[in-house]
């Protein structure tokens, strides 16, 4: 690690003001901060600091998706074998599923990356860590057939218009790597929607619907067990099918306190009373779906614990953020069972929850004064009684 | 001769501000946010965008004008009233032409041409500067702002028809004898079709804008 340092302090001179390569200081401190941690201190305000800075948490989490990236790369070839009907070995399987992933999370880092190493130039900042996870992210919410053109378009309509338009990670009202997947599913709906996207090199004449699309559709008896949902094999986007690995990455979520146990929690509570409430119901095969099987179909779970839990479009506070969770779940297992134009409706209850977090931390933080005032009050009250 | 009396030159240094301010610096749809509803309808398509703006061109100029020679004889108190029955004089007019000569463009526009009346821009005119300004002025005013309306809508219309449905002016530029970029795996963007696309695109010129003209930045 020496051997780093003193190559940075070497050639840092050349970065800094006055300096030969000072319009390129935010890449340097972007490479800086990558590898080492800052010495900056704040030195006005009012300032809470944590141990670690934001480049470190964004990493814990790309650590934390590791288990549902790995999961979802084997499974990219296993549904591919089981389409074509060969049998295959477990290596060939993840090779399959590498050879069709590993492009698109590359096409993400380098549009990502480049648009955002661009802006902060322009605009003389750091270059924002949130890209590295966005960059994760997306890949993971999109098809494995998904054209790559399209990955780069939708990453980068994401970065400028879900983040950069506002000012940079943590001004975005939008979590940036949802709008790219709802970018590429209203635009290009024929590569994001349908039977015949979610396996990778699908063979002619043979088609492969998510166990959601099966279920929108009516056909309930199809679906795979609650088991296999719950492992992860079956089709769908490339990161989500396995609830056991995104639980794994909610774990460590919580042991490194990045993730809001609370917004995951009630998630997953609003969705299976939403579900519950649709059994009661029962107009329709997809009603009685067992209220636990909405959990782990579709994108459901990782929504809950990647996407939900983005710091930054979430509620702030912490009743908002259970009134923020519930409602997710609440709304998207409403859309998936009443819209069947949209299958995937925790993308959309996500998205709308983001705009409507602001409006609930306001009336959190409204009814948190008007309690503590009125107590004031009442202790006022309580004192002049005992004067008189 | 009496400096009141003075006769001003048609085109006076003041009455070109009228007609240029609304164009850029003082634009009704990137800087007052006005008019934003029709923006939305009506910009699928090149041809409609043209068409609408063309109407909005027209109908605001005269009605304009027409509010400001009536305007020493118009009660304060009944004024919004007959606002609107010029303003609506105007569109049918217009609508009937639209229907006369261009009936395939009209039938397209359906509703949105007679919605013209309530376009914010245009009230908003009438209300700000024609009820106190002379007519040629007024004139000029009117078609300032709705120039300024227009060509934002024009370039709206532009982005959304070449990239939603890959042609300009209903011709194909994707697919054409000498290439064809659909081959290429290319395809159009849905979004392109939606209504919020034209916020986006609208938000974009808004963007460019403001980063161009500083002074409009608000400070905070």
């Amino acid at each position: 690690m020496k051997f780093l340092r003193d190559i940075l302090d070497n050639i840092k001179p050349q970065f800094q003001k006055g300096g030969r390569f000072y319009k390129l200081h935010s890449t340097f401190d972007a490479f800086e901060t990558f590898l080492f941690v800052p010495n900056k201190t704040t030195f006005k305000g009012s300032h809470i600091r944590d141990s670690i800075d934001l480049k470190r948490t964004m990493s814990l989490v790309i650590v934390a998706l590791l288990p549902a990236l790995l999961f979802g790369i084997w499974n990219v070839g296993y549904q591919h074998f089981l389409a074509t009907g060969v049998t295959a070995s477990f290596w060939e399987h993840v090779w399959v599923g590498f050879v069709a992933v590993f492009p698109i999370i590359v096409v993400t880092y380098v549009t990502a990356l480049g648009i955002e190493f661009g802006f902060a130039q322009a605009r003389g900042h750091e270059v924002n860590e949130g890209v590295l996870v966005s960059g994760m992210l997306i890949p993971l919410v999109m098809p494995p057939d998904v054209p790559l053109w399209m990955v780069s378009a939708a990453t980068a309509f994401a970065v400028i218009f879900g983040k950069e338009v506002f000012g940079g990670t943590g001004m975005n009202i939008l979590n940036p790597a949802l709008l790219a997947r709802a970018f590429l599913f209203f635009a290009y709906p024929a590569d994001m929607s349908g039977d015949k996207v979610w396996v990778h090199a699908i063979p002619d004449g043979f088609t492969s619907a998510t166990p959601l699309a099966q279920a929108a559709a009516g056909d309930i008896t199809s679906i795979p067990s609650a088991f296999d949902m719950f492992v992860g094999t079956m089709p769908g986007s490339v990161g989500e099918t396995s609830t056991l690995a995104i639980l794994l990455g909610a774990a460590f979520l919580f042991m490194t306190g990045i993730g809001s146990a609370r917004i995951i929690v009630s998630v997953f509570a609003g969705g299976y009373l939403m579900g519950l409430l649709f059994n009661l119901w029962g107009a329709n095969p997809f009603m009685e779906v067992p209220a636990h099987h909405h959990l782990i179909m579709g994108g459901f779970a990782f929504g809950a614990v990647f996407m939900a839990t983005d710091p930054v479009s979430a509620s702030q506070t912490g009743k908002g953020k259970y009134i923020y969770g519930f409602l997710i779940g609440l709304l998207a297992v409403l859309i998936r069972v009443l819209n069947p134009a949209f299958p995937e409706g925790m993308m959309l209850a996500i998205l709308f929850m983001n705009v409507m977090a602001p409006l609930i931390d306001h009336y959190v933080i409204e009814a948190n004064i008007k309690r503590r005032l009125r107590r004031t009050k009442a202790r006022q009250a309580a004192a002049e009684k005992i004067t008189q | 001769m009496d400096p009141m009396n003075e006769k001003e030159p048609l085109f006076s240094p003041k009455n070109v501000r009228l007609l240029k301010q609304p164009l850029v610096k003082d634009n009704p749809i990137t800087v007052q946010v006005l008019g934003i509803c029709s923006a939305l309808a009506v910009t699928v398509k090149l041809e409609p965008s043209v068409v609408i703006s063309l109407a909005v061109i027209v109908v605001m100029g005269f009605s304009n004008v027409m509010m400001s020679i009536i305007r020493n004889i118009t009660p304060p108190r009944i004024r919004i009233l007959v606002m609107l029955t010029i303003i609506a004089f105007m569109v049918v007019m217009v609508d009937q032409v639209l229907k006369a000569y261009m009936y395939d463009v009209s039938r397209q526009l359906s509703v949105f041409v007679g919605l013209i009346i309530t376009n914010c821009i245009i009230m908003g005119r009438l209300e700000a500067f024609a009820i106190a300004n002379k007519p040629w002025p007024s004139f000029l005013d009117g078609v300032g702002n709705a120039f300024g309306y227009g060509w934002i809508l024009v370039v709206v219309g532009f982005f959304r028809e070449l990239l939603g449905s890959g042609t300009i002016w209903d011709i194909n530029v994707i697919e054409t004898p000498w290439w064809n970029l659909y081959e290429l795996g290319y395809q159009n963007n849905g979004l392109m079709i939606l209504p919020p696309a034209a916020l986006i695109v609208v938000g974009v010129i808004i963007w460019v804008h403001r980063s161009k003209h500083k002074e409009l930045l608000e400070d905070n």
